[in-house]
C-alpha cells in the first residue's frame, strides 16, 4: 500500500491578512506558517492512521513550493510519513500544482492519493480532482470517512444537505475535511525522526498555469455593533424585522 | 459561445444552490450577448421546463437512473460532450460538494481555467476577471482566466436566484452522451431528515461553548425551527462530539454566508469569524461584553444565554403568529 499525501502550507489562522505591491501580494512579513489544516488534520493523520493498521503501507508526502516551505513539510514529517518530496517550484496556480503533483504520482505508482478539501489560504477546493482526472483516476471530494478493505475502500462524502457512502476500488484520489481523523500533535520521537527522514528536491514539470490573481481586496469593515439590553429582547426581534429585514 | 449551467440534483429535486448557478448563467449570458442553456444529469422530478423562470433558453437532461448518483469522472465525460454540443464558452457550477468534485475533473478534460467561489460576476471589460473569496471569506482576489473556455463555481448563497421571466418555459431537450464505465458506486444516502442543509440555509442559529453541554441545543433548535433556519456550532462544540461534525462552521469547517447568523454562546475567535463574516447580518449573544465576536456583529445583547434565548422564543413566536 503507498500512499501519498498532499502537504500545502498556508499562512497561521491568526495572521493578519493584508497586501502589498498594490495590492496584488499577500504581505507575509512576520507571518507564522502552518501546515494547511485540511492537509494536516484529516489527510495527513487519515494516512498515518491506515499505516497503524497495516505497517507495510508507506507514506510519501509531496507539496510544491520553494525552499522556504521545508520547515512545513518536516512538521508534516514529524506527524508520521517515510519521506517527503518537494518540486521546487512557486504554485502558480490549482492547475499548475495538480499538475506537478500528478507527476510525481505516475512515477510513484500510487494505491490512495489523500488532498485536505481546499487550502484555507486560496479555498480553491480543485487540485485533488485536477490529480484524478490528470491520473485517469476515481476522485472522492469532501469525504468524512475512510476505510479500507484490501483493495476496496469505502468512503462517506459530504452531499447537499446530507452524505453519502460510496465504495470504490484502488487506486483513488480523495479530498478529506473534518470527520475523517483526530487531530494530533507531533511528540519527540517522531520530531527526532523527521530530521533524518529523505526529504527530495525535484525540478518542476513542465505545465502552465490558466489562471492569475490580479488583485486582492478586503472586505467593508462592519459599522459597529448595536447593543440592545438584555432584558428586551423583543427590541431585537423588531430590528431584525423592521430595520435589518432579515426575519 | 454560449453559458452552460450545470443544474444540481439531489433527490430528484433542483436545489437553491442550482437556482442561484441558473440565475448567475442567464445574467452572465445577458452581459456577454449570448443565451444560457442548463443541463440535467439522472431522473428529476420537478418541472424543469419552469427554470425557463430563471432566464436559461433550453434544459439538456440525460434522464437515465443509473446517473441518479455522482461519479464525477462519468459526470465529467457527459459535460464535455455536452460543451461541445452546445459550443459553450462558460460553464458554470454550483459551489456545493457535487460542483467541487466535479469542476476541477471538467477543468483539466477541457483545459479550461477554473475559479472556484466566485461572489460576483466577472468583469468582462478587459479580459475575463472574477472576484472570489479567499483566506476563508478574510478577504476577495480578483482572478484572470486565461484560456478561451472558462468554468466558475459560485459560492453558496453569494448570488440571489432571482426570476427573470415569470411565464418562461425552457425547452427540455433529451442528451444522448457515451457513459464512460463507472467507478464509484453509491451504497446509501443519508440526508438530515426535514433539516434545511446549512450551506442551504438562509436563517442560521449557531452555539458555542458557552452553551455547556449537548443537552441545552433544545432551545438553538427549537430557534431555528421557527425561523425556518438551521442550526451550527464552533469547533470545540463539534470536536466534544455535542454536535456532528457537519455543523461545524469556521476556517476548518463550512464556510457560509446567510442572510442572519446568530451566534450564542461563542466568543468569536479569529478562525470562526472566517467561515461566517460573510453572513448578511451577524447576532451575538454573549454573556461577555468583551468578547471578541461583539466587534464582527450588527446586533448584539450582552446577557446570560439561557435566559435571553428562551426570551427570543416567545418574541419570534409572537411576530410568526405562533401559539
Ligand atoms: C488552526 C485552527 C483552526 C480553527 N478552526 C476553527 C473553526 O473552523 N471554527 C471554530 O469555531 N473554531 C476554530 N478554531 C478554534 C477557535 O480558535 C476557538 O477556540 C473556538 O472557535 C472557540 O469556540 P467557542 O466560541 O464555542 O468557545 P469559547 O471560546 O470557549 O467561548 C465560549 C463563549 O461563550 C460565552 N458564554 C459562556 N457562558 C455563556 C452564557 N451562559 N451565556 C452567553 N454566553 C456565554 C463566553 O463568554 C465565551 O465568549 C480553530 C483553531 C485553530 C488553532
Amino acid at each position: 500500500m503507498k500512499i501519498l499525501v498532499c502537504i500545502s502550507k498556508s499562512p497561521d489562522t491568526t495572521a493578519k491578512i493584508a497586501f502589498t505591491d498594490n495590492n496584488t501580494k499577500f504581505a507575509a512579513a512576520g507571518v507564522q506558517w502552518i501546515i494547511n489544516p485540511y492537509d494536516e488534520w484529516y489527510a495527513l493523520v487519515k494516512a498515518i492512521e491506515i499505516k497503524e493498521k497495516d505497517t507495510s503501507a508507506v507514506i510519501h508526502l509531496v507539496t510544491v513550493g520553494p525552499a522556504d516551505v521545508e520547515p512545513i513539510i518536516r512538521k508534516a514529517l514529524a506527524l508520521g510519513g517515510d519521506e517527503a518530496i518537494r518540486v521546487n517550484a512557486d504554485s502558480q496556480d490549482s492547475f499548475y500544482v495538480a499538475a506537478q503533483i500528478a507527476e510525481i504520482a505516475r512515477q510513484g505508482g500510487y494505491d490512495l492519493i489523500f488532498t485536505g478539501k481546499e487550502t484555507i489560504d486560496y479555498n480553491g477546493s480543485s487540485v485533488g480532482g485536477m490529480i484524478a482526472e490528470m491520473l485517469n483516476m476515481p476522485f472522492v471530494g469532501l469525504a468524512n470517512h475512510f476505510e479500507l478493505n484490501g483493495n476496496t475502500s469505502t468512503i462517506t462524502r459530504e452531499i447537499e444537505g446530507g452524505e453519502e457512502k460510496v465504495e470504490v476500488d484502488l487506486p483513488v484520489v480523495v479530498s478529506c475535511q473534518q470527520g475523517m481523523a483526530e487531530a494530533r500533535i507531533p511528540n519527540m520521537r517522531g520530531i527526532m525522526a523527521a530530521r533524518t527522514k529523505p526529504l527530495k528536491v525535484v525540478e518542476p514539470a513542465a505545465a502552465d498555469s490558466l489562471t492569475e490573481i490580479v488583485q486582492f481586496e478586503l472586505p467593508p469593515a462592519k459599522e459597529g455593533v448595536k447593543l440592545i439590553p438584555a432584558d428586551n429582547p423583543a427590541e431585537l426581534i423588531r430590528l431584525l424585522h423592521e430595520e435589518a429585514k432579515v426575519i | 459561445m454560449s453559458v452552460l449551467i450545470y443544474i444540481d440534483q439531489s433527490e430528484g429535486h433542483i436545489k437553491k444552490a442550482a437556482l442561484e448557478a441558473l440565475s448567475y448563467g442567464s445574467q452572465l449570458a445577458k452581459q456577454t450577448g449570448t443565451t444560457a442553456e442548463g443541463i440535467v444529469i439522472g431522473t428529476v422530478k420537478d418541472d424543469l421546463g419552469s427554470l425557463g423562470q430563471y432566464g436559461i433558453t433550453q434544459v439538456h437532461q440525460v434522464a437515465n437512473p443509473q446517473l441518479d448518483h455522482l461519479d464525477a469522472q462519468v459526470f465529467t465525460g457527459i459535460l464535455a460532450q455536452a460543451v461541445q454540443l452546445t459550443g459553450a464558452t462558460i460553464i458554470i457550477f454550483p459551489g456545493n460538494a457535487d460542483g467541487k468534485t466535479i469542476a476541477p475533473r471538467l477543468s483539466v478534460r477541457l483545459k479550461a481555467a477554473l475559479v472556484s467561489g466566485a461572489v460576483g460576476l466577472p468583469d468582462t471589460t478587459n479580459g475575463f476577471i472574477v472576484k472570489k473569496s479567499v483566506f476563508s471569506g478574510k478577504a476577495f482576489a480578483r482572478v484572470s482566466l486565461k484560456t478561451d473556455i472558462k468554468i466558475i463555481t459560485l459560492n453558496p448563497n453569494a448570488f440571489p436566484a432571482v426570476v427573470s421571466a415569470t411565464d418562461a418555459k425552457a425547452a427540455v431537450v433529451p442528451f444522448n452522451a457515451t457513459l464512460d464505465a463507472t467507478k464509484v458506486k453509491s451504497l446509501s444516502v443519508n440526508k438530515v431528515k426535514g433539516d434545511i442543509p446549512l450551506s442551504e440555509a438562509e436563517i442560521v442559529v449557531s452555539g458555542g461553548r458557552g452553551l455547556k453541554g449537548p443537552e441545552n441545543w433544545g432551545m438553538v433548535e427549537e430557534l431555528a425551527k421557527l425561523l425556518g433556519g438551521a442550526t451550527a456550532c464552533s469547533r470545540p462544540v463539534s470536536d466534544s462530539d455535542w454536535r456532528p461534525h457537519h455543523e461545524h462552521v469556521g476556517q476548518t469547517g463550512l464556510a457560509i454566508a446567510p442572510n442572519l447568523y446568530i451566534a450564542i454562546g461563542i466568543s468569536g475567535a479569529i478562525q470562526h469569524l472566517a467561515g461566517v463574516n460573510r453572513s448578511k447580518t451577524i447576532v451575538v449573544i454573549n454573556k461577555d461584553p468583551e468578547a471578541p465576536f461583539f466587534k464582527a456583529a450588527d446586533y448584539g445583547i450582552v446577557g446570560d444565554a439561557f435566559e435571553v434565548v428562551p426570551q427570543l422564543i416567545e418574541e419570534v413566536k409572537k411576530l410568526k403568529g405562533v401559539a
